[in-house]
């Protein structure tokens, strides 16, 4: 953190485009925006299940992914739908997998915690803590095993540490080398427990350093310059020596674990959650834009409505799209003719 | 044709099929430098560098989960299992990830991966090294599902398997590794899903897969001796998909049927066989269809119980003689 604020000091932004500044600004509006129509639609019922928002942890996804080239790989957990956006799917196609519609990312297979997309690397959308943090160093292994430059970001929260994929993960990625990226989303809360009643260690990074202490590091996740400048040392630091790096994002999510949660009560109280507001990554970052003279308060406000009228379109276009019918049921169990069922057969018959 | 065992056809399948197809990879525990636990990657470090043939940690979850995130992006692992009780650790990389993948994707990421390792009993290795996985993978959708009783089958399974788009369950059997038995000479690729008839015989089917088809066969052998009764062993081959055709087929040429395997009677693989049966030949049936299993216990350590649980020839031979109103 420190380290930024001086390059901020001396270069403004730390030698960051004005273009990139914007970009990551508006893909954290976008996000924003996007998850308070989400909430609305679950509201009404256009969109069920299990449904975990993003809010107020916009600046870890744009920091993060505003960092990687096109050909690198992103992986995630199922608070999934900001990352999914950032990472260049469109509104439309993760909305209407939220709708549970054909034009859904995945066909309205996955839902909210399955979005996919292989043409921008974005690998999923997991829904059981830890378990993709192997598949993320698999990613990287691939990446040496072909010799190409790409690395790979992996976001989970923070109750994934006290896990064992997390150790096994980490040890395979820091033995064998393999350039991954990991970031840790610590909002203190594995769903309504907080992290320090049940992690041996609460400072997260430390965890790392069974395996590859100097290459862990923290950062105010709601800062999204010290996000983007730790994730940017990680991907040189994978492209050029094929390290991995653990970072420690300390960031706050507003809402509940999930729409069926309470924002808060028992683990934690209106007032935190009003404290955690004041430092809102979204308005701390307008701040400084507008004090720097990079944008306009009208600026903001007009990428505001760029930003509310791409999610209503998003919206009205998941609502126009057909649902699956029967013959999507066995679409995509397998990549051949073979459709499940014994012999082919539905089990009424 | 060559007469090797089952071990070396395995080693030559996983050799053919790395030199076919650079994407090819094997990790596991033990693979490389040990030449793996039961030396099936025996000589495969040397040919195919480090990168090729990861020797891992002792960490089941980790590494399977490693496999599956190399396919998504372009590889073709295969991932080897000292044992499938091991495997039970990696349930979650083998189920939640690798069988779901390109469902929840949409198609858009498919896992070709094969799964691959010893499963069933050996000799006193007691309750937890001593089960039979198969209904535990048989039952997932997005997966496939394997067992090989012969050198040629395994290698001609396995070369399929490694080659199939999808995750790939290869069950091999624990004791099967030093049984020998002819190869085609060149490529040799069996499909998978397709069963085959180990031995004909016109009075009773006896439906079978992996390490039981030979126990199949001496009950067999032994019935046509003694009761002049002549058994067509059937072997599955594969239990998801599951060649229903050929089972059905079969019985309905002798219109009996025995259904054995060697692992837990509930919900087992013989379960499922039954009701296709009662289903589709219903009407050929002259006796209701039997079923032989391992008894439904935790394995034993002591020689004495352990021979009393695991199915020999002879409570084959009661259930063909039951089913042949012989008893």
């Amino acid at each position: 953190m420190a380290s930024t604020e001086e390059s901020v000091a001396k270069d403004r932004f730390g030698g960051i485009p004005e273009e990139k500044l914007l970009w990551m600004l508006r893909a954290m509006l976008l996000s924003r925006r996007f998850e308070e129509k989400t909430a609305e639609s679950y509201q009404v019922g256009k969109i069920g299940g299990f449904c975990h928002l993003y809010i107020g942890q916009e600046a870890v996804a744009a920091g993060a992914i505003g960092a990687l080239g096109e050909d690198d790989y992103v992986i995630t957990a199922y608070r999934d739908h900001a990352q999914a956006l950032v990472r260049g799917m469109s509104a439309r196609s993760v909305m209407a997998e939220l709708y549970g519609r054909i034009d859904g990312c995945s066909r309205g297979a996955g839902g909210s915690m399955h979005m996919f997309d292989k043409s921008v690397n974005f690998m999923g959308g997991h829904g059981i803590v830890g378990t993709h943090l192997p598949l993320a160093a698999g990613v990287g292994y691939s990446i040496r095993y072909r010799r190409t430059d790409q690395v790979v970001l992996c976001f989970f929260g923070d109750s994934v540490v006290n896990g064992g994929p997390f150790h096994e993960a980490f040890n395979m990625t820091a033995k064998w080398e393999l350039p991954v990226i990991y970031v840790v989303e610590n909002n203190s809360y594995g769903m309504g427990t907080d992290i320090d009643r049940v992690a041996a260690v609460d400072q997260l990074f430390t965890r790392a350093c069974a395996y590859e202490g100097k290459r862990a590091e923290q950062v105010d996740g709601q800062d999204v310059l010290a996000v983007h400048a730790a994730v940017e040392r990680a991907v040189i630091r994978a492209r050029t020596e094929k390290r991995p790096t653990f970072i420690e994002a300390q960031t706050y999510r507003y809402l509940g674990h999930s729409m069926s949660d309470p924002a808060h009560g028992v683990y934690r109280s209106r007032e935190e959650v009003a404290e955690e507001r004041e430092r809102d990554p979204i308005n701390t970052f307008v701040e400084r834009l507008t004090e720097a003279g990079v944008l306009t308060d009208d600026d903001v406000e007009e990428m505001d409505r760029e930003v509310i009228a791409e999610v209503e379109d998003a919206a009205e276009f998941a609502d126009a799209s057909p649902v699956p019918g029967p013959e999507e049921i066995y679409a995509h169990v397998y990549s051949d003719e073979y459709r499940g069922g014994p012999d082919g057969r539905d089990a009424w018959r | 044709m060559a007469v090797i065992t089952y071990r070396d056809a395995l080693n030559r399948a996983l050799r053919e099929e790395m030199a076919r197809d650079d994407r090819v990879f094997l990790l596991g525990e033990e693979v490389g430098e040990y030449d793996g636990a039961y030396k099936v990657s025996k000589g495969l470090l040397d040919e195919f560098g480090e990168w090729r043939v990861r020797d891992t940690p002792i960490a089941e979850n980790g590494f399977a989960g490693l496999g599956v995130g190399a396919a998504m992006a372009g590889l073709r692992p295969i991932v080897e299992f000292m044992t499938w009780n091991f495997a039970l650790l990696a349930y979650d990389a083998i189920v939640n990830s690798a069988a779901k993948m390109y469902f929840m994707s949409g198609g858009q990421y498919n896992v070709p991966i094969v799964f691959r390792g010893p499963g069933g009993s050996a000799l006193q290795l007691s309750a937890q090294h001593s089960q039979v996985p198969d209904p535990w993978y048989a039952n997932i959708p997005g997966l496939k599902v394997c067992s090989p009783a012969t050198p040629a089958d395994a290698l001609g399974l396995l070369k399929s398997a490694i080659r199939d788009d999808d995750p790939v369950v290869f069950i091999e059997g624990e004791l099967l590794y030093n049984v020998k038995g002819e190869v085609p000479d060149g490529e040799h690729l069996v499909p998978i899903g397709v069963a085959d008839v180990k031995r004909e015989g016109a009075d009773v089917t006896i439906v079978t897969h992996g390490k039981m088809v030979h126990v199949a066969l001496q009950a067999a052998d032994r019935l046509a001796k003694e009761l002049e009764v002549e058994a067509e062993v059937l072997d599955l081959r594969s239990l998801r998909p599951l060649d229903t055709g050929s089972v059905i087929a079969s019985v309905r040429r002798t219109n009996r049927a025995v259904v054995l395997e060697e692992g837990w009677p509930i919900s087992g693989i013989g379960a499922q066989v039954v009701d296709d049966i009662q289903r589709e030949a219903f009407d050929s049936l002259d006796a209701p269809v039997a079923r032989v299993s391992g008894l439904d216990v935790p394995m034993h350590y002591a020689r004495s119980l352990e021979k009393l649980i695991v199915p020999g020839p002879e409570p084959v031979i009661e259930a063909v003689k039951h089913v042949c109103y012989l008893d």
